[in-house]
């Protein structure tokens, strides 16, 4: 599993993706997805997060006994984090009015100190700096693809506000329906979790008919 | 007695943990010191672009981050800026603060001579994204109804969000937020009444 990287991406961005497969980090997805743009900031501030932390816990795995090993990963996350809070609020200034507000949600997402156990702690460096970078890739895209729902449905825009984010090259991504009000239900809470509830309903449904494609393409081979 | 043996006694993992503690603070402590020059510099020019943005221009021919006056206001210190040209305080500059969904808004305001606003800019909050949030400028222009309102522009009992049978506007999903700033421009304007002559300084 360790040196096969194509595999740890698949898994990442899809088998075993934080969201969609493990339910993890579910504060920072119901909380930030309210837009397509505050998904992909959040989801970017963590994939860097994510690679840092599972580069760190990776060299020092040997040095770690498992006994302390949980308090260690939380100090070493919650340092990073306030670290690259601090350096992005003092040189990357523009872009902390932006992101600022996720930043510091990052130290209690889940899937960080996840990765740091279910994957670092027993990889190598390349292996685990790859995975903390599909872990981030498959966060992000499904806070985006949940963003993007919910800001649809509930406010008529697409990536409102994404050249804040991206800067003004991307404004052509912002969109928004005309004389559509939306659906605050769709920005509230209980829009979040329908929105990922009817998303995890719809990859079962895919993947169980992949399966029945797989097993209709083996029967004739059997029989 | 080798690594591996070592790391499984007892002794280890008290000594390990100090380790780590004492790695992080140091860290910590190197990037506060690495980052706070610059964090003060941004903030101190974001602070000179935010006044800027309150106030109109031609307003002040001085250095008003300079010309301040410390009140009291709720037991907390309030620091004001003043505009002068020729000499005249022409407006007040200040920061007002309202509870809002999630902890303090921070409201920057501008209020001239007379009592009037001239701008509202909110500084810093932690409302909810994409509901809460377009009380900043940047995404909503509803915080520009604030220019010209005054206490008696509307009066008193319609300085609230229209939910409240007040004037100005709420967004869908999110009352709570616009109803503080509204409450923490109020509680400006009304501050600066109190306080017009300490502020002015005796040319009235």
């Amino acid at each position: 599993m360790s040196d096969n990287y194509g595999s740890i991406m698949k898994e990442g961005l899809w088998g075993q993706n934080v969201v969609f497969a493990q339910l993890l980090a579910m504060c920072p997805t119901m909380a930030v997805t309210t837009s397509g743009t505050n998904g992909l900031g959040m989801g970017l501030a963590t994939t860097a997060v994510l690679v840092v932390s599972n580069i760190l816990v990776s060299l020092i795995r040997h040095t770690v006994s498992s006994q302390v090993r949980i308090p260690v990963f939380v100090v070493l996350i919650a340092t990073l984090v306030t670290i690259v809070d601090m350096a992005m609020n003092a040189w990357l200034h523009d872009l902390y009015k932006v992101l600022g507000l996720f930043i510091a949600l990052i130290v209690v997402n889940c899937a960080i100190l996840g990765r740091a156990e279910a994957f670092a702690v027993k990889n190598g460096v390349v292996a685990s700096a790859v995975d903390g970078l599909a872990m981030g890739l498959g966060f992000t895209g499904a806070l985006t693809v949940i963003g993007l729902i919910r800001e649809f449905l509930g406010a008529g825009t697409l990536f409102a506000q994404a050249s804040n984010l991206l800067g003004p090259s991307f404004a052509f991504l912002e969109m928004k329906l005309p004389g559509y009000g939306g659906a605050l239900l769709m920005i509230l809470p209980p829009g979040g979790f329908a929105i990922l509830g009817f998303l995890l309903a719809g990859k079962r449904v895919m993947e169980r008919r992949l399966e029945q494609r797989a097993a209709a393409r083996a029967e004739p081979v059997a029989a | 007695m080798n690594f591996e043996a070592f790391r499984e006694k007892m002794g280890y993992q008290p000594l390990l943990l100090g380790a780590f503690a004492l790695l992080a603070s140091g860290a910590l402590a190197w990037a506060s010191a690495a980052t706070g020059e610059a964090i003060a510099a941004a903030e101190a020019k974001d602070l000179r672009d935010s006044l800027s943005e309150v106030l109109p221009q031609g307003m002040a021919d001085n250095d008003f981050l300079t010309d301040t006056v410390d009140l009291e206001k709720g037991g907390k210190t309030v620091t004001i800026y003043r505009a002068r040209s020729g000499g005249e305080v022409r407006a007040a500059l200040f920061k007002v603060a309202e509870r809002g969904y999630a902890g303090d808004i921070q409201v920057l305001m501008a209020v001239d001579s007379d009592g009037r606003t001239l701008g509202v800019r909110v500084l810093k909050h932690s409302e909810t994204p994409g509901l809460g949030d377009k009380i900043e400028v940047k995404k909503d222009p509803w915080v520009k109804g604030f220019d010209g309102r005054s206490l008696g522009d509307p009066s008193p009992e319609k300085w609230a969000v229209k939910k409240d049978s007040g004037i100005f506007d709420q967004f869908a999903g999110a009352t709570i937020t616009p109803r503080a700033v509204v409450k923490a421009v109020k509680g400006g304007l009304e501050f600066y009444a109190e306080h017009r002559k300490e502020i002015l300084g005796g040319q009235l």
